[in-house]
Order: structure tokens, then sequence, then C-alpha cells
């Protein structure tokens, strides 16, 4: 059982990956990969109040989501969205149980609204006017994988809405970093579509053994280190762009084998 | 889409284990909430607490999964055959074949908040015994229902707050259709955490009393908790008194984080897109089961759309008066609701409402009564303004 679709933008935002187009001969091994700590961009297409209000990790999200956009050609409005996110908030969740943790459990307001886990979805929506359907989900460390064969069954349902899958996650503060370490932030995002002569062509099916780590112990540290970066096997591959097969980390011991098809 | 079969299901909320309490409370119109004596909160409020989950235990092998919110699923699960019906099916399909899509707005989180009272030297680490993984992590909720299950196939924790349990089933049924699955356990589970008692506080949107949707006083919200497990099925021949799956529909606000679409633009294309991808219309609906949380501006929102969608003669009641508001459990909740109106021949009633808004246009209902009810939609709505309206039918058109 597999399940298809085109490649027609990708977006990206990682240590050492600045944009997608700027790291395309990084990920592809013809130029050297140093891990320097990811730089998070500021969001121009929010307005001035909620770019005010919304924190990094929907800064994140966005600017990973608006570049895929932007390469697809298409409008981001029209696109249906798949938030993936291993912690969502985290931040914002720290900041919570710090407050509650003190004697008098005030909470700002803002912050709590936006400490749900599609936060990203909410501002997404309010930046780009998208009424399109919003998923936001989360699988531990399978999350990205997760969010890929979301969006690739979406796709399915619905052949003539493209999808746009967006990937993301930042670091805890201490003391929660201490219990679920996420060396640092990434974002990648996917437009997806039916249209096979836009772009690249993907096939996933999921399969019975774990997936496999990176040759480059750079690459595979970040990999390894974030859940969002479980996606750098297939950023890899579609840098390359050469048919090949990539295996994505997906729950409970499977995988998720993507074959690409330039 | 094409429809599925609702093969079995099973719920805990304050009204009792199982859904013959809940099924009770819908004939009779009685309400489950209560003064707010959750944990060390200190707020003036009312609440629905699922009876004895302070004693309740998970199987030895899972018990690193121990959290109040794995306590709530073991609830139900433990209920209405409903594990039995998921070993039979799984049994005959196949365990990679069964997929698990559950909703929760905030999973184990009260682990977290109480490991964060217990830090060493008041800042220092978080205890060694708290097991961010299995407990507080959305996905600890799916990770324990699937190895409770013995599942394997495709699994997501879906947490678009207080919709995510009813974008669950949305989400199994693109899995249904693309071939992925044969079946899937869908609905969701959240339990009371201070996070979202002091949080929905914060915002001035919890009432003093028990909570009143649509009347002229409401005046916010009743937190309570839930866990609602539902069992979909492929199915292609007809089956006598089986309920389905009719129609799931989407959408977005783009208006405000916490505050709805003033005119309900966002609830008012997830209906249209529902009753569309069910191929049924309005006028086929006997029964709204609202999102009705109690606050008069999303009561206001929401009866706009209704108003755009059906007009005024559908009846429509919110059960959030019963249970509390159930948050990413409501989804869930509100679709057994409609499964037993079918089922039992019953329009919900609201119990607490006693004054219906005079500006509100929809045809609310205040007390249960019996008529014969063969297609429902149930909204929900969350923060983020994220929007997911289901349709259940009797039969599979």
């Amino acid at each position: 059982m597999t399940l298809g679709a085109t490649v027609e933008g990708i977006g990206l935002v990682g240590p050492g990956l600045a944009g997608w187009s700027a790291s395309r001969e990084r990920l592809a091994g013809r130029e050297a990969f140093a891990a320097v700590p990811t730089v998070i961009p500021l969001p121009e297409a929010l307005p001035a109040t909620e770019r005010r209000r919304a924190g990094k990790t929907v800064r994140l999200a966005l600017a990973a989501g608006l570049e895929a956009a932007h390469m697809a050609g298409r409008e981001a409005r029209s696109l249906a969205t798949i938030f993936a996110s291993s912690g969502g908030e985290s931040e914002n969740c720290h900041a919570i149980c710090e407050a509650l943790a003190g004697a008098d459990r005030l909470i700002s307001p803002t912050r709590f609204h936006n400490s749900v886990h599609n936060a990203a979805a909410g501002y997404w929506g309010i930046a780009t006017g998208a009424m399109a359907p919003a998923d936001a989900i989360g699988a531990f460390d399978a999350s990205f994988a997760a969010g890929l064969l979301e969006a690739l069954v979406r796709l399915a349902a619905n052949p003539a809405q493209a999808a746009l899958l967006i990937a993301y996650d930042t670091p805890y503060p201490e003391p929660l970093h201490g219990a679920r370490p996420i060396a640092d932030s990434f974002a990648t995002a996917f437009v997806l579509s039916s249209d096979a002569a836009r772009g690249p062509r993907i096939e996933a099916r999921i399969e019975e053994r774990p997936a496999a780590r990176m040759d480059d112990a750079s690459l595979e540290r970040v990999r390894a280190g974030i859940p969002a970066a479980r996606s750098l096997p297939l950023l890899r591959a579609l840098a390359r762009n050469a048919a090949s097969s990539v295996s994505l980390e997906y729950v409970d011991g499977q995988a998720v084998r993507v074959e690409l098809r330039p | 889409m094409r429809p599925i079969l609702v093969s079995s299901f099973t719920t805990a909320t304050c009204l009792g284990r199982g859904a013959g309490p809940l099924r009770r409370a819908l004939a009779s119109g009685t309400s489950g909430l209560e003064p707010c004596r959750f944990e060390t909160c200190d707020l003036d409020t009312w609440i629905g607490m699922i009876p004895g989950l302070e004693e309740q235990r998970l199987p030895a092998r899972l018990a690193a999964f121990d959290c109040r919110n794995n306590r709530a699923a073991e609830a139900a699960i433990a209920e209405d055959g409903f594990e039995d019906a998921v070993r039979r099916v799984a049994g005959r399909r196949g365990a990679s074949r069964v997929g698990v899509f559950l909703g929760t707005s905030t999973s184990g989180i009260l682990e977290a908040e109480l490991a964060y009272r217990r830090r060493e030297g008041g800042d220092g680490a978080l205890p060694a015994d708290f097991d961010y993984r299995r407990t507080h992590n959305a996905f600890s909720l799916v990770d324990y229902v699937r190895a409770r299950l013995g599942l394997r196939g495709p699994a997501a924790a879906l947490s678009t707050a207080c919709s995510s349990s009813a974008k669950a089933f949305a989400s199994a049924a693109r899995y249904v259709e693309a071939g992925m699955i044969d079946a899937a356990v869908v609905g969701g589970v959240d339990s009371l955490c201070l996070t979202t008692l002091y949080g929905f506080n914060s915002l001035q949107l919890l009432s003093p009393r028990p909570c009143r949707p649509y009347d002229a006083r409401r005046d916010g919200i009743s937190i309570g908790e839930a866990a609602a497990l539902i069992l979909l099925e492929r199915c292609d021949e007809p089956r006598d008194g089986a309920s389905w799956l009719l129609g799931a529909g989407e959408s977005c606000d783009a208006y405000h984080m916490s505050s709805p679409h003033p005119e309900g633009a966002g609830a008012r294309l997830a209906m249209e897109a529902a009753l569309r991808s069910a191929g049924v219309a309005a006028s086929a609906i006997d029964y709204v089961n609202l999102h009705g949380t109690g606050t008069p501006s999303n009561d206001a929102a929401e009866d706009k759309a209704i108003e755009a969608v059906f007009g005024r003669d559908v009846p429509c009641s919110s059960t959030k008066g019963m249970t509390g508001h159930t948050l990413g459990a409501a989804g869930g909740v509100e679709a057994i609701v409609c499964l037993i109106a079918m089922a039992d021949g019953l329009v919900p009633g609201s119990p607490g409402t006693r004054e219906v808004d005079s500006g509100l246009r929809a045809h609310y209902e205040l007390t249960p009564r019996a008529r014969r009810v063969d297609r429902t939609l149930s909204n929900s709505f969350g923060f983020g303004g994220t929007n997911c309206s289901l349709v259940f039918g009797r039969a599979a058109a």
C-alpha cells in the first residue's frame, strides 16, 4: 500500500540550514556542513500585533511554510495544512508549568491561548487568511513521518487541493529540557500535490523495520537530536535530486519508506 | 466520503464509566457537574470529574504510562465490551490494519505540573520518576491505547484544542478511504489539570456556576474530563441497527487565537463541508449537537452559523451542562451523544440552561424528548480557530 505526491515546494530552517535554496549544496554533500545554531527569521507575513504575540515556535513554523509555498508558486491561503510537532509550544508550556508551581499561579491569557499544540496553525490562518482545513498532530519522534502520511492521505482524499506539511520543533527550556532533550530548533515544509508535472514524485509506504541512520555524522547528529529533523534523509535525497529511496523514523520500531523519482 | 461503520464505542465522563450512565443522563436531563475540589485548585468554578480515577490502575506491563489522562483512557477501555470488539476486528483484519487516531489537548501535562513543584532545591532538575514520553507528551495517549489493545497500524495524536477528537474521525476516515487501514480507534481523552483550569480562568472564561449554554445569563464554561473511544470499520454491506460516520468537514477561522469569528464564518464552512462530504442536505439532519460552550461570544457566533446553514427549525442543544466542556475529548463524547440520540430516538436537552437568550435564533432544546433521529451533526470548535463538524446516520446513505 503506497501513497504518492509531487513535491512542489520545500522550506527549511535548522542548524546550519538557513532556508532550502541556501542549503541544497550543503545537504547534497557538495559543500561543507557545520551545525551552527539555528537562526529563526522574523515573520513578515504576520500583522504587527500578532507578530508581537507569536512566540519562536510559531515564527519557526511560519518561516518554513512560507518558503515552501513561495517555491511552489502557490497562494498560501489555498493550501490545506498539516502541522506536525512532537511537543509544540515548548516555551509556553515551560512558562505555564513554572507559574503553576509558584504561589499565585498567575498565567498570562495570551500565554495560555498560545500554548495549544495548534498555535502555529492558528497564526498561519491569521497571517495568510487561509480558511482551508488545518491539522495539528504529534507522534513523539515519529512526528515528521506521521505528518507526511497525514498529508498524503489528505491529498488522496482530495487530489484537487494541494497540501502543505510543516514539521517543526523547538527545545524546551530547563528543567523540561533535561527530561526531553531537543538539540536545537528545526522546521521543514513541503507543498505536496497530485500534479505530476510540477516537481519530483515521492511514493511512501510503512515498513516493519527501524529507520536507517545517515552516513554523514554531522547530519546524523541533527537528525537524531530533533524530531522534525528525522526528515533529513528525505531532504538530502531531494537536494541530490537522483532516484533513490530513504527510510524515515515512524512509530514503535516501524519506518516510512519513501521512494524519490526526480 | 464512503460511509464508515461505527462498530463499538465507550466513554468515561463525570456521569460515570461506560456509555450507560451517559445514556441515562441524556434521557433524564441530569448533570454530572460539581463544585471544583480538584487537586489544590482554589478557583470558584464547577467541574466534571470521572469518578474514581485516583484509585484507577493500569495493567502492570504498562505501568510506566501511569498518569491521570491514561487512567481516564483505561477507565473507558474496560467498559462496553470495547476491548473485545477491538481485538475481534484486529484478529479479523490484522493488527497493522487498525489505526489509532486520538485527540487530546493537554494529555498528561498534570504530571509535569506536579513535577515542577517537586524540583530539587525548588528550581533544579525534575524528579527522576517523571516520564515525559509516556505521560506528558501528546502521543502518550495514543502510544498507551495502541499498546493496551495490541494494535500496529498507523497512529497519531491530533491536538487542535477543543476540536481535537472530532478531527480524529476525519483523519481516520481519510486513512480508510486511501486504503491504508480497514479500521481505527478514534475519539480522544482529556483530563483535569491546572493548566486548563488556571488558563481558562486567566481568560475570564470560567463560570462560577454550572455552565448554562445558550442561556440569556450564560457566563462561561465548566471544565470536564472524559475519555471517548470509538471503533470505526470499513464495511461495504448494509447492517441492521448500525450507525455510520457519513461525513466530516473542517475549516479554520483565520481570525483570532481565542475568540471565534463573530459571524461564525469558519463554523459555517465546517458544517457545509460536513454535509457535502456526507452527501446530505441540511434538511436531512434531525439533531445538531452544538459546540455550545456557554460563553457569550461562542454561543452567539455558532448560532449565526447554525441559522445560515439550517435556518431556525432543526432541533439543537449543547450537552456541556451534563458533562462539562471536555476540551480535546468533547468531539468524541458528543459523537457518542449523537450515536445514543439515534439509537434511543431521543433529542437531548441542556441541563443548567433555564431561559434561552432571546437574541439567539436556533431551535434550542432545554429538556430531552422522544423523537426519531436518523441523522445528526456534531460541532467542535477550538482555539486557533480550528473547526470540525461530523455527520452520523442510522443508514449508510
